[in-house]
């Protein structure tokens, strides 16, 4: 009796792990081809001497022309088949070539005769390699037969066909170790890595500490709060596009708004390329220091615009801490400041951890907001900016992919933090 | 200590707020009426102090007869002060607006000295007073500071997209509509870009390239939530957390296989890729957002419905997705909003101008031949669908951010 009811509750688990599976398989599936899948495919690419013009497959191309005219039966003629490697680099292998001579024709003679024959109309052409950038030409004399007729019959009308195979650098076996040497040992590596650091640190840092502000200033209930609270949101769910536009537009050197008001109120007397220049000095107490301004104004976008998640997490926790803690802690004489730093900041000191990890990871992994500012320019260039730069810039797609990879492995140290972290907080 | 004494606070907080009005009010002035003011911090600074003085010394007999004495003083030295020409400004221009502009900030600096020094005294203060004073005033400060740098470069794109080129490079800081001009000359630039620029298709384009991503995502992700929700089986917890991990994977890491890949099967110049590649970018969040709404719902109403014979797949149907309507709702807009915004992949994949997204094909307008108003006016368009949902389910969607974690 009881084993059978083991059985069965057996059963109805085996059913239930069936389904989960099933319902699961739909996202496994596309989060293996999209996300996995090229998550290898790219450390497979980083060790290949692959370029952007390399994806376009080399090609066969076929040019078809007739010489002489044909107006009237028992006319000769030449077809003219030019063919053409497309690839600069890779030789096609085993070509093939086909074309249907239309019934009014009769073929005179092929050439080169080694490689073609004319069987029952039609040609075909066995031209077994062609190298790169290498062409050739067939020629077929031809001349009109009695069922030739004037508007039916053109040379032309059939297009030639062609297989061929080529080695695609995609999926061949050849690697190489050149582009992470190019990566590493660049002179600019350092300097990426010095700015990806600074941005990380500096825009993660920056967009907790005013987002911490933030959410103090409307733990506060006063009127217009949730309208406010909204408000503040908006840099955060705005596309990156519009925002980062505005920006530039705020702060250009020659039409933008924030130069003109500050030569308007002669705090400087010529404008400044924010976005576009590498150091400024700074003179404090007659000591002079180099001030990085584009990276610096790329970092205070970041915390601009992140400001609010910070914020929006913050203030939830703070809001399901009970009222009474720091109603017993007034009684007790506790001042504003020792409420915050003996109450509000031991109880967030999880929430702004586990931020700070996220944050720091998104923030290392951001492309678009200094892509769109900079350009990567003026000592802006992080990792990501990177990637694009050595894939699509300089069309060099395997360094592109190298660097990925370094991205990649930071990102697992990173997560691996995270996971621990986490683990502690429940998140 | 002279700093712990009411007086010293009220100095303190005068000449501050004064100080800070005066450079909100001047720019404030020199973008509404479009005429070179300058700067002077000083004389609002000593208005402010005198202020201060002022109110924590007859704060006792207050009444609106004191409020009004004191808002026009206030005004008046600031004529006194700069000998009748406030703002350095020609004697031509001194005209109602400067009046008005002074007035403002007159009022907004009392109303903020009358905020700041409520009820206190004007001896020596506890140290629970002296620090609520402080924080007043960091609060005051840094509610009006948070405000304004939120809004400003909204402003500036709004306000740009209005204007004409001439009159941009004639003077950046002008930023007074015409209000006389008439609806085609205000929006010019919103005009030009639906009938020379596409952007009705990019419209369109970005639409339906959103909501099909919301579509294929919440399909995959409600049944994948649930079960991650609901069902016992091995190596769940792993598949929890490999959720998670997923979503931190940057786009960027993906972006060069992904492109090599789509250009091989000749995929990549289309919106189907986009179609695909983003549902997977989004699937991890909503997964992860979608399951901790089902785990907060009872189980109990599950196993009732089990008991009453109803299975797995009708319990989602009839039960799961009606009761977590709300949930479901926001993450759609939440998905919706991630797909409209992306950038990257729509600016790696697209190059034929008839597909564009609207991010794409804003990027498109960022050449030195398209005037920056067209740029601006393409970032009002992008941005107003956003901010409508936004501001629609602003409850749904905090609640849905604060509870799942967020992806860019």
């Amino acid at each position: 009796m009881f084993s059978k009811f083991k059985k069965k509750e057996n059963n109805l688990h085996q059913k239930e792990r069936k389904l989960a599976f099933l319902l699961l398989l739909p996202t496994i599936f596309i989060v293996l081809s999209i996300v996995i899948f090229p998550l290898l495919a790219n450390f497979w690419i980083s060790f290949k001497p692959i370029s952007l013009g390399d994806l376009r497959p080399p090609k066969l191309i076929i040019k078809e022309n007739v010489r002489g005219k044909l107006t009237n039966k028992k006319e000769t003629a030449e077809i003219h088949y030019r063919y053409r490697n497309s690839s600069a680099k890779y030789d096609l292998q085993n070509v093939i070539f086909n074309d249907i001579i239309p019934k009014g024709f009769t073929v005179q003679k092929v050439k080169p005769i080694r490689t073609c024959q004319v069987n029952e109309r039609k040609l075909t052409c066995n031209l077994e390699k062609v190298a790169a950038k290498s062409s050739g030409k067939i020629i077929l004399k031809i001349t009109t037969n009695d069922n030739w007729k004037k508007n039916k019959d053109n040379p032309k009308k059939t297009k030639p066909t062609s297989s061929y195979e080529s080695k695609n650098i995609l999926t061949s076996f050849e690697f190489t170790f050149d582009n992470f040497k190019k990566v590493f040992s660049a002179s600019e590596f350092i300097q990426v890595l010095k700015v990806s650091i600074y941005y990380t640190i500096f825009g993660t840092a920056g967009a907790l500490l005013v987002g911490l502000f933030a959410a103090q200033i409307l733990q506060k209930s006063f009127k217009g709060r949730t309208f406010v609270r909204g408000l503040l949101l908006f840099p955060y769910i705005s596309p990156v596009i519009a925002v980062a536009f505005s920006w530039v537009i705020l702060f250009d050197p020659f039409s933008g708004v924030v130069n003109s008001m500050l030569i308007q109120m002669n705090v400087i007397d010529k404008p400044i390329n924010f976005f576009g220049q590498k150091y400024t000095d700074i003179n404090i107490f007659g000591y002079l220091f180099k001030f990085p301004l584009a990276l610096s104004m790329v970092i205070a976008f970041e915390i601009w615009r992140y400001f609010p998640l910070s914020f929006l997490f913050i203030l939830a926790r703070m809001q399901s801490l009970p009222e009474d803690v720091y109603d017993a802690a007034e009684i007790d004489g506790a001042s504003p400041f020792q409420q915050f730093y003996y109450i509000s900041l031991p109880f967030l000191i999880g929430i702004i951890s586990i931020l700070f990890l996220l944050r720091f990871i998104w923030t290392f992994n951001k492309f678009d907001d200094i892509f769109l500012l900079t350009g990567g320019n003026a000592g802006t260039r992080t990792f990501t900016v990177n990637v694009y730069e050595q894939a699509f810039a300089i069309s060099n797609l395997g360094a592109g992919a190298a660097v990925a990879v370094v991205i990649f492995t930071f990102l697992l140290v990173f997560s691996l933090f995270f996971i621990k972290y986490s683990k502690k907080e429940a998140f | 200590m002279f700093w712990k004494y009411g007086l010293f606070c009220s100095i303190f907080a005068g000449s501050i707020w004064g100080a800070f009005w005066q450079i909100i009010f001047t720019m404030m002035g020199i973008l509404t009426f479009g005429i070179p003011l300058e700067l002077n911090v000083n004389q609002m600074l000593i208005i402010g102090l005198l202020a201060g003085i002022f109110y924590i010394n007859c704060q006792k007999s207050i009444s609106i007869k004191i409020h009004l004495i004191a808002i026009f003083t206030m005004t008046l030295l600031v004529y006194v002060v700069s000998f009748g020409k406030p703002y350095q400004i020609n004697e031509s221009l001194n005209n109602i607006n400067i009046f008005i502009l002074i007035f403002l900030t007159s009022v907004v600096t009392w109303i903020s000295i009358n905020f700041s020094l409520n009820k206190m005294s004007i001896g020596k203060l506890s140290r629970y007073d002296l620090e609520n004073f402080y924080i007043k005033l960091m609060w005051g400060l840094g509610l009006i500071i948070f405000i304004l740098i939120t809004l400003v470069p909204f402003y500036i794109m709004v306000m740009t997209s209005l204007k004409n080129q001439q009159s941009l490079i004639l003077n950046p800081l002008d930023f007074s509509l015409n209000i006389n001009s008439d609806f085609k000359t205000l929006f010019n630039s919103y005009i030009e870009l639906f009938t020379d620029f596409n952007f009705h298709l990019f419209l369109i384009n970005s639409f339906f390239v959103s909501c099909v991503t919301v579509f294929i995502t919440l399909f995959f992700s409600i049944p994948g939530a649930y079960a991650l929700a609901r069902l016992r089986f091995p190596s769940k917890k792993l598949f929890s957390s490999s959720v998670i991990l997923i979503y931190l994977i940057p786009s960027i890491v993906l972006v060069i296989p992904l492109y090599a890949i789509f250009s091989q099967i000749g995929l990549r110049n289309s919106l189907l890729a986009l179609m695909i590649v983003y549902p997977a970018t989004t699937i991890p969040v909503a997964l992860y957002m979608l399951k901790g709404y089902f785990s907060s719902l009872s189980s109990e109403i599950d196993d009732a419905a089990l008991m009453d014979g109803l299975s797995r797949v009708q319990i989602i149907f009839k039960i799961a997705i009606p009761l977590s309507k709300p949930a479901i709702i926001s993450v759609g807009l939440y998905v919706f909003m991630i797909a409209w915004n992306e950038f990257l992949i729509a600016f790696m994949f697209l190059d034929d101008p008839n597909i564009f997204t609207l991010s794409r094909g804003i990027m498109s307008l960022n050449s030195s031949e398209v005037p920056q108003q067209h740029l601006m006016a393409g970032a009002v368009i992008a941005t107003i669908p956003v901010m409508i949902i936004f501001l629609y389910l602003e409850k749904f969607l905090i609640s849905g951010l604060s509870a799942g974690g967020v992806k860019e």
